[in-house]
């Protein structure tokens, strides 16, 4: 087996004595889609917030491509290839849809520092983001307010900025959180769409879409994680039955 | 913008063009500096709106950069017609009386202040950010005050104004011009400034500074870089107001006037650059106009804020535009 | 050793009196979420109310009532005229609308009093001074003042800690969805908190009107004060005005008095006193970067 692409070892974060996570051995391998389930309050948004670099952890170590990125600053793990989707959507509502994917582009140059040039008509930023636009179902929003947008092509549109610049690995927390059936299936279908080409961390809630999509899946009860196997091994994991889907379903 | 408002604007930009000689033909030659006083604050809440506006810094202590340009072109000019050297150097730099220079040199020292002060205000937000960058304006106000060898409390004289080559800037129709040109050139500035790469991460790090880090920002050196932006272009307004007034005093750092420019941007509309221009002209035409008629102008003038606060929602430019979109 | 007493107390005096404006500010902050720049207006009002009542021979009791009442009644009509629209809009809508109204009320109090400055005359029980310590006299009027702020401190605790009102505040001020969820009447809540606001902004102008000059624009020098006060103490928290109001006061008024002899033995004396007295005006300027560098939401952040 290769060296997973993003790794945590003994990762742990506490509030206040309050254990949040608890000694995470998670291994994502490159170019996998890794679910991470769990029941509510089960610590996996602090999981992401700390893989993301917006919370410390208490101990423990995070390893991104074999490079210990414990101590970085969120910013600096984008550019490095990691990149978050947000739970509750976030998008810039003020600008379009294309200016939103643009500046998710513009992100990933060495700087922006650029003072005088029309960024509306740099085609550095914009054909990446009309690419990312069309692969996302978003061609026909170009010039609309992201803040006039549908629910569901709101998220999609989440998720395409998380994609800018090429990451080779993205987070995603609960991609399908709220918009119902007919978008939890396109998105499903896109997700699916984008398998081998980046590396995938799915938060999700929705089992039937978790079992759709994942290679392996990890189960966070408590802080900790009980189980990590295939879709097959996870369901017929006692433990797991048990603690999480006994009361999900 | 829709065609009417380019309209306007032209319409208004040949108004100004004409200006100096339409006062003269009208024997009102006092509009022709009224109406310079107008267009240097403009380009101070222009130079405003671009952190209020486009990046939601509320800076409530602006007039603190205004006051240092103006304070730099007076004490250059000071050291010039005495002949010495700055702060009593021995052999350091003299005073100067070149205009553009003088510009320069405003710009430069509004720039490293507005880095120092920055690094700190730009840790704290909102409320607290607005009342961080009051304090350091109030003390370069009482700095001022204290500086006995220019002046103090009473402010510090300027011998004529600066230098500008083939230009005799002591004529107030040739000085009204050099400030519609930089006017103009500021606003184009300032327009191409917010439509940029840069101006764009600082629209964003307004709208969702936490996306804007997940995204790969670091939006810190960005705002301070605007907030540094914003502070050269209300030196360059403090250097034209002082060889405007030949005169400078410590109430150019005044909390008042930073309170008027942000008025001025308020009432003009934010984030729009022409609003601030407009609001500007607006509120001090206003404060002219109604002086005219009574003594206590101010009476009405409060007023007028209140309505236009509760009645038009993104200012006069805002009103101005959706009229025009409706008409359309 | 005396002058350092005489001069904590001068401290206090302005603390308390810095309390009193800072007070009502930061309620109406933390519970509207409402920056009002003319919460310096209700002050002046206070002041110029109860300096006419006194020079046209009225007694230092009713004149208090009566610019109380002023103050407070002054706060309601702003309330309900102007600032209920602005709830719900933008910091800096509210900016430029509380301008707006510094505008009209300065100009309104100098077409009724005209531009000279009036003075107010201390009534003779409280213009005596008295020996706090054996041979060191000290003006009875400002332990008076620090008395009131202590009390207003002890009252105000009390309404917030204690009441039925006072709950509802904290409610408010930590959860504006609920408080309306619970069916409290929000209106007539803000409305009267709005008002005691500006009651206790009036109190302080009575106060200060024996000590200072009575115009048009006094509200504003003491607003920006207050400002730094609450700042400095932490938005909407009481417990951190009062701190903030006493440090300001104290912060400033002993800077203001020993700077310059502290200056004396580095530099010649003239030169000495002008920098200690920019240096003096800035102390608190400082005091408020100091804090903000390090706690960027005050001391007491709500």
């Amino acid at each position: 087996m290769t060296e997973p692409v993003l790794q945590t070892r003994d990762l742990s974060k506490s509030y206040a004595g309050l254990q949040a996570n608890r000694n995470i051995h998670l291994q994502l391998q490159r170019g996998e889609i890794h679910a991470l389930i769990g029941p509510n309050g089960a610590g996996k948004s602090t999981l992401i917030g700390q893989l993301a670099g917006e919370i410390k952890p208490t101990s423990g170590q995070i390893f991104f491509k074999g490079r210990d990125i414990t101590t970085s600053a969120g910013h600096a793990r984008a550019h490095l290839g990691l990149s978050r989707s947000f739970q509750v959507t976030s998008v810039f509502d003020d600008m379009t849809v294309l200016e939103n994917l643009a500046l998710a582009v513009q992100a990933h140059d060495r700087h922006s520092f650029r003072f005088f040039s029309r960024v509306s008509q740099n085609r550095r930023f914009n054909r990446p983001a009309c690419e990312l636009a069309r692969q996302f179902g978003l061609e026909q929003y170009h010039a609309v307010l992201a803040g006039e947008l549908g629910h569901g092509e709101k998220r999609q549109l989440e998720i395409a900025m998380t994609l800018a610049g090429n990451p080779e690995v993205i987070l995603l927390d609960e991609p399908m959180a709220g918009i119902g059936p007919g978008g939890t299936a396109e998105l499903i279908r896109l997700l699916d769409g984008l398998r081998g080409q980046v590396s995938m961390l799915l938060v999700e809630h929705d089992v039937q879409a978790v079992f759709a999509l994942a290679d392996r899946i990890s189960v966070l009860v408590y802080g900790e994680i009980i189980a990590t196997g295939s879709v097959e091994e996870i369901r017929a994991n006692p433990q797991v039955q048990q603690a999480y889907l006994g009361d999900a379903c | 913008m829709s065609r009417r408002v380019m309209w306007i604007l032209a319409g208004g930009g040949l108004l100004l063009l004409a200006l100096p000689w339409l006062a003269q033909a009208m024997d009102e030659s006092y509009l022709t500096t009224t109406v310079t006083r107008v267009m240097i604050l403009a380009i101070a809440a222009v130079s405003l709106d671009l952190i209020v506006g486009y990046g939601a810094m509320v800076s409530f202590g602006h007039a603190a950069f205004f006051g240092l340009g103006a304070y730099v072109a007076a004490i250059l000019s000071h050291h010039f017609h005495l002949g010495d050297a700055l702060l009593g150097l021995p052999y350091g730099i003299g005073g100067s009386n070149e205009l553009l220079l003088v510009m320069l040199l405003a710009m430069l020292v509004a720039a490293v202040v507005a880095a120092l002060t920055g690094l700190i205000s730009l840790r704290t937000q909102g409320i607290h950010f607005i009342m961080i960058t009051l304090a350091f304006a109030q003390m370069l106000f009482y700095l001022f005050v204290s500086l006995d060898v220019y002046g103090g409390e009473d402010g510090l004289v300027m011998s004529g104004r600066n230098h500008l080559p083939g230009i005799d800037t002591a004529d107030d129709n040739q000085f009204y011009y050099v400030c519609l040109l930089a006017l103009l050139l500021y606003v184009f500035l300032a327009r191409r400034l917010v439509n940029s790469p840069f101006g764009r991460v600082i629209r964003g790090s307004k709208s969702n500074p936490r996306r804007m880090q997940a995204l790969g920002y670091q939006t810190y050196w960005y705002r301070l870089v605007a907030y540094v932006i914003a502070a050269t272009g209300a030196a360059l307004a403090g250097v034209l107001m002082a060889n405007m007034n030949e005169f400078v005093d410590p109430g150019l750092f005044s909390w008042q006037l930073s309170g008027e420019l942000l008025v001025m941007v308020i009432l003009g509309g934010l984030g729009t650059i022409y609003g601030a221009v407009i609001g500007a002209s607006v509120f001090l035409l206003l404060e002219i106009l109604l002086s005219a008629y009574t003594e206590h102008w101010m009476f009405f003038l409060g007023p007028f804020l209140v309505l236009v606060v509760i009645y038009a929602r993104h200012g006069l430019f805002g009103l101005l535009q959706n009229r025009a979109r409706r008409n359309d | 050793m005396l002058l350092l007493i005489e001069q904590v107390l001068n401290g206090l005096q302005l603390g308390f009196m810095l309390f009193l404006l800072s007070a009502g500010l930061t309620l109406v902050f933390g519970v509207m979420n409402l920056i009002n720049l003319a919460h310096g207006s209700f002050y002046m009002v206070g002041a110029y109310v109860a300096a006419t009542m006194i020079q046209h021979g009225s007694g230092f009791a009713l004149a208090l009532l009566v610019a109380l009442a002023a103050a407070a009644l002054c706060g309601l009509l702003v309330e309900v005229l102007v600032l209920r629209h602005l709830y719900h809009r933008d910091h800096l809508d509210q900016v430029l609308a509380t301008f707006g109204l510094i505008l009209f009320f300065n100009e309104s109090t100098r077409m009724i009093w005209g531009r000279q400055p009036l003075f107010m005359q201390l009534p003779e029980f409280l213009s005596a001074s008295v020996e706090i310590l054996p041979g060191v006299p000290y003006p009875l009027y400002r332990l008076v003042i620090i008395g009131v702020g202590l009390l207003v401190a002890v009252g105000l605790y009390l309404l917030i800690s204690h009441s039925r009102v006072g709950m509802r505040i904290r409610a408010g001020a930590s959860n504006r969805d609920m408080i309306a969820a619970l069916g409290v009447n929000i209106r007539w809540l803000y409305s009267l908190v709005f008002a005691l606001g500006a009651l206790l902004a009036g109190f302080a102008g009575v106060m200060a009107a024996p000590l200072y000059a009575v115009e048009s624009g006094m509200g504003e020098s003491i607003l920006i004060l207050t400002f730094v006060v609450i700042v400095i103490g932490g938005i909407g928290s009481v417990k951190g005005a009062l701190l903030g109001a006493l440090l300001v006061g104290l912060v400033d008024t002993l800077g203001r008095a020993f700077l310059p002899q502290l200056l004396q033995g580095l530099f010649d004396s003239s030169s000495a006193n002008s920098v200690a007295a920019s240096l003096s005006s800035m102390g608190i300027y400082l005091l408020m970067v100091l804090v903000l560098a390090i706690r960027p939401r005050g001391l007491f952040p709500a």
